[in-house]
């Protein structure tokens, strides 16, 4: 048994540290200095410098462009993108459709999407869930009838659309066969182009004040068949297997870590009763609960990393990753709010309060997106207690 | 990075797994928490056979040059059954101290029988005023001629009712929480002015007060380099807090695992009340925290050794983590069972209360939480 990454591990994390370094464009160097909230055209941009570098997606099979990293390369890849605080890239196309195709699609589709996933030229946003399918996503209701000529027609609402507004393409489930025992039976997994007529977005705003949800309206929006992944109907377990998909990342907990050197950083700064409020011991032992549940969240992604690296099965251990993550996220924000005091009431002030604490709170609240999205916390605990614990059903 | 046991390693979980199916069930923790001294010597001197005593020992004091990786895996198993024997107090606190401290000629004398399970030692280190800083010495031991008089109290000293041979922390110099002049010395417990009072913990183990007046002692008493005993402690307890991280990780997947059991044959309402989901979540926060403290007690064992600092900040970060996590498990356990949970004849109090025990030892939860906050490299520099 070993914790220690090896002597080339080591080597390739300083290969990507001088690679962010002079790669990073200065504007957005200094936006993640802030720990600024990116807009996509800044997202755009880094994607377009990694994708140069062969690291878009790096969980992408080498032969699709990939980048032929082996399971603890691409977690010392993800640490230190997140740890420099570069951009996070668009999930939808690297690490949701695009998998998906590889998997499912046809040669025509991978040669029609993957190339221009992976080069940051086209877009994509998600068309799961509905204003009556959240967490019971069969029931979803976008309806799409075969013409008779090749293509289906999609009537319906999505919603939760992120980024819809700049998206190229949308990838949708959606209801071909009404007449299904099951309600899970009868859905397909669609890729349609924004552009088509008949789509309408309507922005709105997220707790945050960041603009990054949408509406999506559907009203007799032609999609061609060869559009179709996977079999007719077939769509449910096509978008399950995706869940299965990069269960091992850094992410939650590579952010918060990051987090948690800014609230040291916003806690040595901030005075109280004459001294930095990083010097109270009660205050201390605060910030060192979460760092201890952090690193304790570590040792367990670090466990799952070993696993992978040797072909196994994701063990037990990493599905607690996403909602302990989450909450963990979540928690950093709270207390970070906590530090900032009158400061946290800012919302969107130039020059208001220090550059650091400037996005905090629309980030604060922004972060009860991280309990909900990608299967709500309380999903995934009946998940884990259904599959997992095998406890008894209703 | 690498998770997996080798060979050897795997071999003693086995036998470990096989010693606590077919010799030590639950059933005998239970019945040996009501016998003196609450632990057999019978089953201490198979385990000296097994050569559990002395894995972390070197080859050349006589021990098995293992490391307290194994130590750990050893424990976590047994704490699943709550074995009794005193494997902390005696091979781990005592032990270290001893491996690191000793001659030659007081290794072979004390360490060696122990490891051949023939006895059992004991560190006397916690004082009524002491917390956890083991720098925190009031008992004092003076020179004379030749030799040394110890005068003091020590108290909960764990398996010091029916250790054969003490290991007392004493002030040969400086006052209570200097860090110089802690000093170590071997007592036989039936020495003159030696008054020893046997008590039960919660968890049906023993401990003891131990009154020392006028002890006389000789010269080779003395256990490592007078006054300089601070650091052997430090490990020590160290040590054994990693030691409490294994087996609480053992303990709390048992908790759960019966737990879980409970909740798949217990019917209410005429459904197995595992059906519910107020109880399946909370199942399923149980097993996060269960995971939480499987992943730590590794990096606990695995740090045992690291630099002072790095071992001190990841120890800290298992024992608290041990708090948080076996705090709730153990707590839902409980709850869980609903009133059958409270009784004293069902299992899952037993596994309660050895939590709660190794909560409180070798630091707890506020001390894990305060030493990491003031480790090295917490604060950004300068602060």
């Amino acid at each position: 048994m070993d914790l220690s990454f090896s002597a080339e591990q080591e080597a390739f994390r300083q290969e990507v540290r001088s690679f962010i370094r002079e790669a990073m464009p200065p504007d957005i160097a200094e936006k993640a200095k802030r720990h600024a909230h990116f807009e996509p055209e800044e997202i755009r941009r880094w994607h377009g410098i990694l994708a140069e570098r062969g690291w878009a997606a790096p969980n992408w099979p080498e032969q699709y462009g990939g980048a032929g990293l082996d399971p603890t390369r691409r977690f010392i890849l993800g640490e230190e993108l997140v740890m420099a605080g570069a951009p996070e890239l668009s999930p939808f196309g690297l690490r949701m459709v695009g998998p998906l195709i590889i998997q499912f699609g046809n040669d025509a589709q991978r040669a029609r999407f993957l190339p221009k996933i992976l080069s940051g030229e086209e877009f994509w946003c998600q068309g799961y869930s509905e204003p009556g399918a959240g967490s019971d996503l069969a029931s979803l209701q976008l309806k799409a009838e075969d013409d008779g000529q090749g293509n289906f027609i999609l009537n319906g609402q999505k919603t939760w659309t992120t980024y819809a507004d700049r998206a190229d393409w949308i990838f949708v489930l959606a209801r071909t066969n009404g007449d299904t025992p099951k309600r899970q039976q009868g859905i397909s997994f669609l890729l349609c182009d924004m552009k088509t007529p008949g789509i309408r977005v309507e922005p709105f705003l997220t707790l945050g004040g960041t603009p990054a949800f949408c509406d999506t309206y559907f009203d007799d929006v032609k999609v061609p068949k060869e559009n179709l992944v996977g079999p007719l109907d077939g769509g449910w377990g096509i978008a399950k297997a995706l869940l299965g998909h990069e269960r091992v990342g850094i992410g939650d907990v590579g952010s918060s870590t990051r987090a948690l050197h800014n609230l040291k950083a916003i806690a040595a700064e901030t005075v109280k009763d004459g001294h930095p409020l990083i010097e109270d011991p009660a205050f201390r032992a605060r910030i060192a609960r979460l760092e201890i549940r952090i690193e304790s969240l570590r040792m367990v992604i670090y466990k799952t990393l070993a696993g992978a690296e040797l072909g196994k099965a994701p063990g037990p251990e990493s599905s607690i990753l996403k909602i302990r993550g989450s909450e963990l996220q979540q928690q950093v924000g709270e207390l970070t709010m906590e530090v900032m005091g009158l400061n946290s009431l800012n919302w969107f002030n130039e020059g208001a309060v220090p550059g650091n604490q400037y996005w905090v709170p629309s980030n604060f609240n922004y972060q009860r997106a991280t309990t909900i999205y990608g299967g709500s916390n309380e999903i995934q605990r009946n998940v884990i207690a259904k599959g997992l614990l095998q406890l008894p059903g209703t | 990075m690498d998770f997996e046991l080798n060979s050897d390693q795997k071999l003693l979980v086995d036998t470990v797994n096989n010693f606590v199916k077919k010799d030590s069930p639950l059933s005998r923790a239970r019945k040996q928490r009501d016998e003196d001294p609450g632990w057999s010597r019978e089953v201490w001197a198979q385990m000296g056979e097994l050569g559990w005593l002395a894995l972390p020992f070197s080859e050349e004091d006589g021990g098995m040059g293992m490391g307290q990786l194994e130590v750990s895996l050893v424990l976590e198993r047994l704490g699943t059954t709550l074995v009794p024997e005193p494997l902390i107090p005696s091979v781990v606190l005592a032990g270290s101290a001893l491996a690191r401290a000793g001659s030659a000629a007081q290794k072979a004398r004390y360490l060696q029988p122990m490891m051949q399970g023939e006895s059992c030692l004991a560190l006397a280190y916690a004082e009524r005023d002491s917390r956890d800083n083991v720098a925190c010495v009031a008992t004092r031991a003076r020179k004379q001629g030749g030799g040394y008089v110890l005068n003091g109290e020590k108290v909960w000293v764990l398996a010091g009712d029916a250790a054969d041979t003490l290991i007392v922390s004493a002030r040969t110099a400086g006052e209570p929480g200097d860090r110089e002049g802690v000093s170590l010395f071997l007592v036989d417990p039936a020495a003159a002015g030696l008054d020893k009072s046997a008590l039960k913990t919660m968890d049906g183990h023993r401990a003891a007060h131990i009154k020392l007046d006028g002890v006389k002692l000789p010269a080779e008493a003395l256990l490592g380099a007078e006054g300089a005993a601070a650091e052997v402690l430090d490990e020590a307890v160290d040590r054994a807090a990693a030691s409490a991280c294994a087996e609480g990780a053992g303990l709390l997947d048992a908790a759960f695992q019966m737990t879980r059991d409970y909740l798949c044959e217990r019917e209410q309402f005429g459904v197995k009340i595992g059906s519910f989901q107020a109880l399946q979540h909370r199942a399923v926060d149980m097993f996060i925290e269960l995971e939480l403290a499987k992943a730590t007690m590794l990096l606990a064992a695995l740090k045992a050794d690291a630099p002072t600092e790095e071992r001190k900040r990841a120890i800290s970060i298992a024992k608290a983590q041990l708090s948080e996590s076996g705090h709730f498990i153990v707590r839902q356990a409980v709850q869980l069972h609903g009133g059958i949970g409270v009784t004293d004849e069902h299992d899952v109090g037993l596994y309660f209360k050895r939590q709660h025990v190794l909560n409180v030892l070798f630091g707890d939860e506020q001390y894990h939480l305060q030493r990491f906050a003031n480790s090295e490299g917490f604060a950004p520099a300068g602060l």
